[in-house]
């Protein structure tokens, strides 16, 4: 199976050179295959919302070495970070983040957008999203108008807007009730089956990362322990 | 193609604070709606005058007795020419201190190579006309051959005075339209032949009206003050009818083709000093209307750099405004552009999608302006009494004028929004 992420001792640090300098990551080493559905778990402030920047290419590492789908992050200009969020990572965040006053469709066409396809080419596609997370009757709807659960499917389908290599998903479910959780947890089971999307779920729920395929344990910015799902 | 889609995004997010977005706009509104109405007033006025001027004549020397200045120096000023007559002068004209027929003469004979014409005129003075019933005021006016150039009259109905009507003084009378609205219900064809008889002067006059005449000239409303419309006769007439020697306080004398009628002045001012230099009180003040425009000219080109003045420091006021309000809309919306961020938009997006908020609100703010604007301009100039003309180039000029504003000061917090750290942006509560 192709490597889809593979990040070699990575190492973070911040405020670089001040009296506060904080090394937060102490080089992490991982790799994700082609359709695995990996969970990154860990209390908070063990380091792994700095990872999921880092894998999302919001932020570069101050050393080690991260490709995602054959692409050097590392050497990445700025510019290119944001081709590479938009070609190649789906964000879905634990708020949701759809942008206010924009109605869903038009939310799940950003990305595309971004990317520069033509006004029909968008439409297409981000109807056929929203058919896929079963959200088309709410297409012309405001993020106000819909439920957690419903706007959480739209920002999936946003993620998936441009065909990403992974889709990276941060606490999806945590502002979602246990049974609207479960919704969405089906929804990236079946994109990752049916679809064969890679997914990274960071979540600090060991109940959730045990439906994944793997588990990574993250502590005081270091791997604990991998491991298969139970 | 983004443009677009910024372009409805700024839209969408001004609706979504409409009273923000005007109150931010009222700067904009103020600062380009008084630019435009000043331009428009005084385009108007520009336009109307110049207009007037060529049916007037912008080349005919005006030729006037004045109160003669106590200092010399001033008697060169540009502005001399602006003695009308004899108004507000303190001393009374008395018969020998006006221009007479044999003054008039030997100018004629002297400059007979520069001058076209001469326009001479005697009021006399208005009076109650009535026929049948029907009552009017009238201004008798003697007026010579000459009289016609530059006061161009159409004739309705009837017909011009004839040369023997000028040179005998025959009792005859050009009459308004609206004279024969009043009296004969506006019967024109039907009026000429008529007769009109009233008091002048203590004595009883009876004047066969010749003809009917349209004044369409802007100019004779401009500064026309006579009571009642104008009733011309023969001067010859005039002078058989207040019983002395015509005497002039102003007369108007039109150059011929290709005279330099500012020379033209000259010669006339110099010509008369030989009669007025043993003059104590009055002398002659020759100017063209070319020296009245110029004068026109500069004082509304001063207005208008006042006023300008003043609406560009509200432009500016109502610029930092907007700056203010984009930079309260980028940092309410710091998660909107940390979410783009992470969907891939570059910062050349964000600081475009700012830009181009900041622009249309100024934009929007430029185009109520000038609407405004030019709807108080062209009501001001209709109050004034001049056809309004709206200038183009003001108006071009105040939509470049609010895109600057827009890009001027919508740059910084546009900046602003595209340098954010997305991961910060993500954070932010």
């Amino acid at each position: 199976m192709a490597e889809i992420i593979r990040l070699e001792n990575i190492v973070k640090r911040f405020y670089i050179g001040q009296p506060n300098e904080l090394e937060i990551l102490h080089g992490i080493s991982l790799s994700v295959e082609d359709g695995e559905f990996v969970s990154i778990v860990g209390p908070s402030g063990s380091g792994k919302s700095t990872l999921m920047n880092l894998i999302g290419a919001l932020d570069r590492p101050t050393s080690g070495s991260y490709y995602l789908d054959g692409i050097d992050v590392e050497k990445a200009a700025e510019n290119d970070l944001s081709e590479i969020r938009n070609r190649k990572i789906g964000f879905v965040f634990q708020t949701y983040n759809l942008i206010a006053k924009t109605n869903a469709i038009k939310n799940v066409e950003l990305p595309m957008l971004y990317a520069g396809y033509s006004a029909s080419a968008r439409r297409k596609r981000a109807m056929e999203l929203l058919d896929l997370v079963e959200m088309t009757d709410r297409a012309k709807h405001l993020p106000e108008e819909l439920s957690g659960g419903q706007k959480q499917r739209v920002a999936i389908a946003r993620a998936m807007a441009n065909d990403p290599a992974i889709i990276l998903a941060d606490e999806p479910t945590g502002a979602l009730d246990t049974k609207t959780g479960r919704l969405v947890m089906d929804l990236f089971h079946k994109l990752n089956k049916e679809n064969k999307k890679t997914i990274v779920l960071i979540t600090h729920s060991p109940e959730l990362a045990s439906e994944t395929d793997r588990i990574i344990n993250i502590r005081d910015g270091r791997i604990t322990e991998e491991g298969g799902a139970i | 193609m983004l443009f677009w889609e910024n372009v409805i995004l700024a839209l969408n997010s001004l609706k979504s604070n409409k009273m923000r977005a005007l109150l931010t706009m009222l700067g904009i509104i103020i600062g380009i709606g008084s630019v435009i109405a000043i331009f428009t007033v005084g385009n108007s006025v520009t336009l109307s005058v110049s207009t007037n001027l060529q049916d007037v004549g912008a080349n005919d020397v005006y030729v006037s007795v004045v109160e003669k200045k106590e200092e010399e120096a001033d008697k060169d000023a540009a502005l001399d020419g602006l003695h009308f007559g004899t108004i507000g002068s303190s001393e009374e004209m008395e018969d020998k201190d006006y221009m007479t027929v044999d003054m008039i003469h030997d100018l004629c004979e002297e400059y007979q190579d520069d001058i076209y014409a001469i326009s001479c005129s005697q009021n006399l003075s208005s009076t109650e006309v009535s026929v049948e019933g029907n009552d009017a005021t009238i201004t008798v006016i003697g007026a010579n051959v000459g009289y016609f150039i530059p006061n161009k009259v159409e004739m309705t109905a009837g017909a011009m005075f004839s040369a023997s009507d000028f040179e005998e003084g025959k009792m005859v009378c050009m009459v308004e339209e609206g004279l024969v609205d009043d009296l004969f219900d506006g019967d024109y064809e039907g009026a000429v032949g008529q007769e009109l008889e009233f008091l002048i002067e203590d004595q009883a006059v009876t004047l066969t009206i010749a003809g009917v005449y349209h004044n369409e000239s802007q100019y004779a409303s401009m500064f026309n003050f006579n009571m009642g419309s104008n009733l011309y006769i023969p001067i010859n007439a005039a002078k058989r009818i207040q019983r002395s020697d015509l005497k002039f306080s102003t007369i108007e004398v039109v150059a011929n083709v290709g005279v330099d009628s500012g020379e033209l002045s000259n010669k006339i001012t110099k010509f008369f000093d030989r009669y007025y230099a043993a003059n104590d009180s009055f002398e002659i003040s020759a100017y063209t209307f070319t020296s009245l425009v110029n004068m026109l000219d500069s004082i509304l080109a001063t207005v208008t750099s006042a006023i300008s003045l003043i609406a560009a420091i509200a432009l500016v006021v109502g610029g930092i405004g907007v700056m203010n309000i984009m930079l309260v809309s980028v940092t309410e919306r710091t998660r909107e552009i940390g979410t783009r961020k992470a969907l891939g938009a570059k910062n050349s997006s964000i600081r475009a999608q700012f830009l181009v908020e900041a622009i249309i609100i100024c934009l929007i703010g430029g185009v109520i302006g000038l609407v405004l604007g030019v709807a108080g301009g062209m009501a001001l100039t209709n109050y004034m009494g001049y056809p309004a003309a709206p200038s183009i180039g003001g108006i071009l000029l105040s939509i470049g004028f609010s895109v600057s504003i827009g890009l001027i000061f919508g740059y910084v917090p546009a900046n602003k929004a595209a340098k954010m750290n997305p991961i910060d942006a993500l954070r932010y509560e």
